[in-house]
């Protein structure tokens, strides 16, 4: 079932260019194909066999990201549909609540996230980028969705959060998450910033005229600006 | 549109696949006839009279080729027994989802259009046009597809793990789909309308993979399209289409609505005259473009999909975004005359 490209290697280094953590490329080929398939008992099995030693962290960093980032790009790239995005999100979220339940400790230290539909009530960016997230080992606080500017403003404030994730379908919402970066600023000026949502895909200069920090494409993308966030903020 | 023919002249004729006197312009208008009236949105949406006034008053200022009595996608959820949600900057939203367990789909009642106030409001408003346009213009009625009204009655997360997880309750709720979009679509025609646009966001391969829409989606368009009594042409609002028109084409729809990421000359060639192209400028990023953008942006699509007819310029959404401005459409509506006057001798051979 697995299917690679000529040119991929036996071994894949996943750890940042750092050759510590390595998995075998057969293997992270071959969940992703579970995971587009849809097929969660070959994720699980897959999973399971592959990550029997080492830490929860270390089979997210060496595989389960990996695969999911790849599915992202596939996405970009037009190769496989959002049902598919969206199906494999939530089997990794499965995989690695049990691996790294929701308040586990080794979650813990990270900064305070938070993700929002902002005004709108479409929720699957939102859903597909938590699972991603979560599925990432991070610990997100879910805002829900037609969710006000004044009630974000409020929540993020008391919070204290220092990543917040806005996702909007509709063109006027994504219009509106101005008023509530600019707001969340003047009272937390640290906070990072992330939107997305097909208003900023149709139109690449609206996240920097709503103010944001930065706009994730896909969910996969959306992982790796958090991940960089983080580390920017604990530095 | 001015010319030497009316506005259905212009667009029978692109849709036979002749090149009329001038590319047909479909400016697809819900929510500005309200700005027109110096209503409110969710007071212009009230009244069929208001609609009609509306989109006349745009057809004469902004000389499009077509009226479109098309509210909200929302006005079907209401007849389902959902709830609207009135915004004052744009589109109203489906409230909470009708259908909260998958359970619901067994029992749940398919409407009649005759007994929902909302279609039969959105019927009257069909009818008032066309006594106002007669058959000079066209007169786009709307359905959502069967295959993806299911976002609204249930939401987008639980119909992709529906449509994967519960197959027979999948085809139960896409056969009660079929049912309603048939009966309102027909009432549609019956009231007047020339053609039905079908929205079909859920048959983009953005959204759904090929094998799984040739098994789900494919099929239900086929059935419903079969039994609407007048052309159906089928918009992915927004989502790509290059890779599916070949399955779209077998549909029996007879236009899609191309998104503006499609390279629209590559899927002018894929359609191969087995459909009319529809599309494909960007209406959200049509909000901040000046007035040389929007020509520029009227002349590269004419110029890649206008030779042969077969092609009707419109947005890439199937509605232009309330905060588009006057200034834009204006532009558009000149450049549309300026560049798409047939035969477009000033576009180079290779198109």
């Amino acid at each position: 079932m697995t299917i690679q490209p000529a040119s991929t290697p036996d071994i894949l280094d996943t750890g940042h260019g750092n050759g510590k953590n390595r998995v075998p490329s057969a293997l992270l080929a071959d969940l992703e194909n579970a995971l587009v398939s849809v097929d969660r008992v070959m994720a699980v099995r897959i999973v399971r066999d592959s990550c029997v030693t080492g830490s929860p962290f270390m089979c997210l960093e060496t595989l389960i990201v990996p695969a999911l980032e790849e599915v992202g790009r596939r996405w970009e790239t037009g190769e496989v549909a959002l049902s598919q995005v969206y199906m494999s999100g939530r089997i990794c979220e499965e995989i690695v609540d049990t691996m790294l339940p929701a308040g586990d400790p080794r979650r813990v230290d990270q900064p305070k996230m938070a993700i929002v539909v902002l005004e709108d009530h479409h929720t699957l960016g939102k859903r597909i980028v938590l699972s991603v997230l979560r599925a990432g080992g991070y610990e997100v606080t879910d805002y829900g969705y037609g969710v006000s500017v004044d009630q974000l403003v409020d929540q993020v404030t008391r919070d204290n959060v220092i990543i917040l994730l806005i996702s909007t379908l509709m063109l006027p919402a994504a219009i509106r998450s101005k008023e509530a970066i600019t707001r969340i600023r003047k009272i937390l000026p640290g906070t990072k910033i992330i939107v997305g949502g097909a208003p900023f895909i149709f139109d690449p200069l609206l996240w920097k005229e709503v103010g944001a920090d930065a706009m994730g494409h896909a969910a996969s993308e959306t992982l790796e600006l958090v991940r960089r966030m983080a580390a920017e903020v604990q530095r | 549109m001015t010319g030497s023919m009316t506005s259905m002249q212009r667009t029978l004729g692109t849709m036979g696949f002749k090149e009329p006197d001038q590319v047909p312009l479909f400016l697809l208008f819900t929510m500005h006839g309200a700005r027109e009236l110096g209503l409110s949105i969710h007071d212009y949406f009230s009244k069929p009279e208001y609609i009609v006034e509306g989109q006349m008053r745009l057809l004469k200022k902004f000389q499009g080729d077509c009226v479109n009595p098309f509210t909200y996608a929302a006005i079907e959820i209401v007849a389902w027994g959902g709830e609207v949600i009135f915004r004052e900057d744009g589109p109203p939203n489906a409230g909470k989802p009708i259908i909260t367990k998958n359970a619901d789909i067994e029992t749940i009642e398919v409407p009649s259009v005759e007994a929902s106030p909302s279609l039969l409001s959105g019927l009257h408003t069909i009818e008032l046009l066309k006594k106002r346009v007669g058959t000079n213009v066209p007169i786009m009625g709307s359905v959502i597809s069967p295959f993806s009204l299911p976002v609204l009655q249930m939401g987008f997360e639980a119909y992709i793990e529906l449509m994967y997880g519960e197959p027979d309750l999948f085809w139960k709720l896409m056969k009660k789909n079929e049912q309603f979009c048939v009966a309102w679509a027909n009432a549609q025609i019956e009231a007047g309308a020339t053609a039905i646009g079908c929205a079909d966001p859920l048959a983009s391969p953005d959204m759904t993979p090929t094998d799984l829409y040739r098994k789900t989606g494919f099929i239900v368009a086929q059935r419903t399209i079969a039994r609407i009594r007048g052309g159906v042409a089928t918009h992915l609002a927004s989502a790509r289409t290059l890779s599916r028109i070949d399955d779209l084409a077998k549909t029996g729809t007879v236009g899609v609505g191309v998104s503006a990421f499609d390279e629209i000359g590559a899927v002018k060639r894929a359609i191969n005259g087995r459909m009319v192209l529809i599309g494909n400028l960007n209406g959200i990023e049509m909000r901040r473009w000046t007035p040389e953008i929007a020509e520029q942006k009227v002349k590269e699509a004419i110029a890649k999909a206008g030779r042969g007819g077969g092609f009707i310029l419109s947005d890439n959404h199937g509605e232009i975004p309330w905060q588009v401005s006057d200034s834009v459409l204006f532009a558009i509506s000149a450049a549309a005359k300026k560049w798409g006057r047939y035969p477009l001798n000033w576009v180079p051979d290779e198109g």
